[in-house]
């Protein structure tokens, strides 16, 4: 058995909306292990979103905690959490999130601006991020000079520049095509087996999630099947 | 953690590398600061304009003595037999022949038609003695020449010459009756003489009907001798009058003037200044929210609240600044040294000045920028950094 990376017990959230209030998440307990590859399945509307965003530091749950690597994120201040952010987590967004007005290297350098890196340094790891994801001939292109899959592929190595124990991934293939999604998939399993990322990817597509080592499904808030998979 | 320093240079400039994408928006806030920056340096070019015109008729050691309670010389007057006592007062200098360097002064106002115009405008005229120059050692005959005691002859300033018909040399132009001939201009280091037509005390004083001078100015031997002068005045109970320095006299002239515009050049810089508030308000808004995944993505990532905060203010500021130089330059070009002539409030008579459009007004100009960009940036940036991440990544 590996080690535990994450624990959230009983996790709950709701929004609030005039008088309603929203349940998205109800009392969820999940143990994520340390080197996992994990795909959030389920169908539109169940919390996969909400769950990842508390997970990845984005949010804070209603109740119960959240542990990462031994640390309560659940009760870090906002800026605290910018902060834990910064350190632990790369972040892959469905459309990318590149900043169009960087070039596909001032993208990825983006995390490392937050770090004392010198300048050097910094454009050393870039290339080096670049070179992980096939893409180093394009660190000068901007993000509109980029296919879908480059874009994704820049924004995948903006979030392991840092070099993060996490990554956390919303339907990252979700505007690519099959043959690209499978390129950018490819490379997320290279990162989890051969660089030992912790990986959680939401996604819809069942042909995507046989790329993780486990599935979980959830259904209006909660967890309801966990399984390991080849 | 890099140093919050690091983090607001690396969002500013990529706020401000975002701009050229957002050129019309922003360029409301540049022109719109511009505009208010320009009125109100212009406005305020000309108070200053026209207090330096007045001020710098001043000398601290010339002394214009008037009627003790007369406020300016239109409501004084000086008694004939006042005027030796005044003349022979300790302190006044004297001139190679021992006299003393003082003038008895008549001030009266006439209306003349201004060129191009016919109704009349108010215009000094200012009987004098012969001795005038020696007493006023800035005013130089620049055409024409003195004129003669007795005659009906006048000599006008540069200012008035340029605004009244009839102010050439070989002219004519009735004064007090008929008849008056001009027989020289003369300039007076830009000052509120320039705005004057001179002649004769005597020869005006007949021509008026008046028995009595307004007023006596004359040179003292240094600044210093004002305290003594005037003390040997006051101190005379037969004579009642007031002594005051050219300088004071003439600030005091030109206060209620410069008031009045300051006060409307604050006034409309004040309400156009919420005009373009507004302005930059809707544009940092419509920056924020069009930029609202761009300021989550980069919070995601871990940089902190403050920093967005401070490079959006940066933003705004940078705009404004640019308006600001922008508005202070147009009235730099446009205004600086341009000539108007007013009705000067407190004596009724056109003044001509230049308007004075000087650092401090610049300065003055780019510190309202820089304010205006503060506020309209610093709403907009409050509203970005409260901005939840998970809502605003979900917006795009
Ligand atoms: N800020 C919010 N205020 C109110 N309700 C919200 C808010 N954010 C999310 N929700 C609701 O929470 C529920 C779960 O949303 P979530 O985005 O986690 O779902 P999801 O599983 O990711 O769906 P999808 O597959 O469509 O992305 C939805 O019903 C959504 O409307
Ligand atoms: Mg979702």
């Amino acid at each position: 058995m590996a080690e535990t990376l994450i624990a959230l017990d009983r996790i709950s959230k709701h929004y609030v909306r005039g008088k309603e209030k929203i349940e998205v998440l109800h009392e969820l307990s999940l143990n994520i292990e340390q080197g996992d590859f994990l795909a959030l399945m389920g169908p539109s509307g169940s919390g996969k979103t909400t769950l990842l965003n508390l997970i990845g530091g984005l949010d804070q749950p209603s109740a119960g905690t959240i542990t990462v690597s031994g640390q309560r994120i659940d009760t870090l201040s906002g800026g605290r959490l910018a902060q834990w952010r910064a350190r632990n987590v790369g972040f892959v967004f469905q459309f990318y999130n590149l900043l169009p007005v960087l070039t596909a290297a001032q993208n990825v350098e983006l995390p490392l601006l937050l770090t004392h890196l010198s300048k050097s340094e910094r454009a050393r790891r870039v290339q080096i991020a670049l070179t992980v994801v096939g893409l180093e001939d394009r660190a000068k292109h901007k993000p509109s000079e980029l296919s879908g899959g480059q874009a994704q592929r820049v924004a995948i190595a903006r979030a392991l520049v840092a070099d993060p124990t996490l990554l956390v991934c919303d339907e990252p293939t979700g505007d690519l095509d099959r043959k690209t999604a499978d390129e950018v998939l490819g490379l997320l399993q290279t990162l989890n087996r051969e660089h030992g990322k912790t990986l959680i990817m939401v996604t819809h597509d069942p042909r995507a999630a046989e790329y993780a080592g486990h599935q979980l499904h959830m259904d209006k808030g909660r967890l309801i099947e966990a399984g390991a998979q080849a | 953690m890099a140093s919050a320093f690091a983090q607001v240079t690396a969002v500013t400039a990529l706020n401000l590398r975002t701009v050229p994408s957002r050129l019309g928006p922003s360029m409301v806030i540049v022109i719109g600061i511009a505009g208010v920056v320009g009125v109100l340096v212009a406005l305020l070019a000309m108070a200053e304009g026209f207090r330096a015109t007045l001020s710098s008729t001043g000398r601290a050691d010339r002394v214009l003595v008037l009627r003790g309670g007369a406020n300016d010389e239109l409501s004084s007057v000086i008694y004939r037999s006042q005027v030796p006592t005044i003349e022979q007062a300790p302190g006044i200098r004297k001139d190679a022949d021992g006299k003393p360097i003082a003038a008895a002064e008549v001030f009266m106002l006439t209306s003349l038609p201004r060129r191009g115009a016919t109704d009349p405008t108010n215009v000094v005229v200012r009987g004098t003695q012969p001795n005038v120059l020696a007493v006023r050692p800035e005013v130089r005959i620049v055409e024409g020449r003195m004129f003669n005691s007795g005659m009906r002859e006048i000599i006008a300033g540069r200012g008035a010459a340029a605004e009244f018909e009839g102010l050439t040399i070989g002219g004519s132009v009735a004064v007090r009756g008929d008849g008056w001939k001009v027989v020289g201009i003369f300039e007076s280091g830009g000052n509120v003489h320039e705005s004057e037509i001179w002649t004769d005390a005597e020869a005006i004083m007949s021509a008026a009907n008046r028995g009595a001078p307004t007023s006596v100015i004359a040179q003292l031997e240094s600044e210093s001798q004002l305290q003594p002068f005037k003390d040997f005045l006051t101190k005379d109970p037969s004579m009642t009058v007031d002594v005051l320095s050219e300088p004071k006299y003439y600030a005091s002239r030109s206060k209620m003037l410069s008031n009045l515009i300051n006060g409307l050049g604050y006034f409309v810089a004040v309400v156009m200044a919420i005009g373009a508030l507004f302005g930059a308000l809707n544009t940092m808004y419509a920056a924020v929210s069009t930029r609202s995944v761009e300021i989550a993505t980069l919070r995601a990532l871990g940089f902190g609240a403050a920093p967005v905060v401070v490079s959006i203010m940066l933003e705004a500021i940078v705009l404004a600044l640019a308006g600001g130089i922008l508005g202070a330059l147009i009235a730099f070009v446009l205004f600086n040294g341009y000539t108007i002539s007013t009705l000067n409030g407190q004596t009724f008579s056109q003044v001509a000045f230049d308007f004075r459009v000087t650092p401090a007004l610049l300065v003055q100009g780019i510190v309202w920028a820089a304010v205006i960009g503060l506020f309209g940036g610093l709403f907009p940036a409050l509203r970005a950094a409260r901005m939840p991440v998970a809502e605003a990544l979900r917006a795009g």
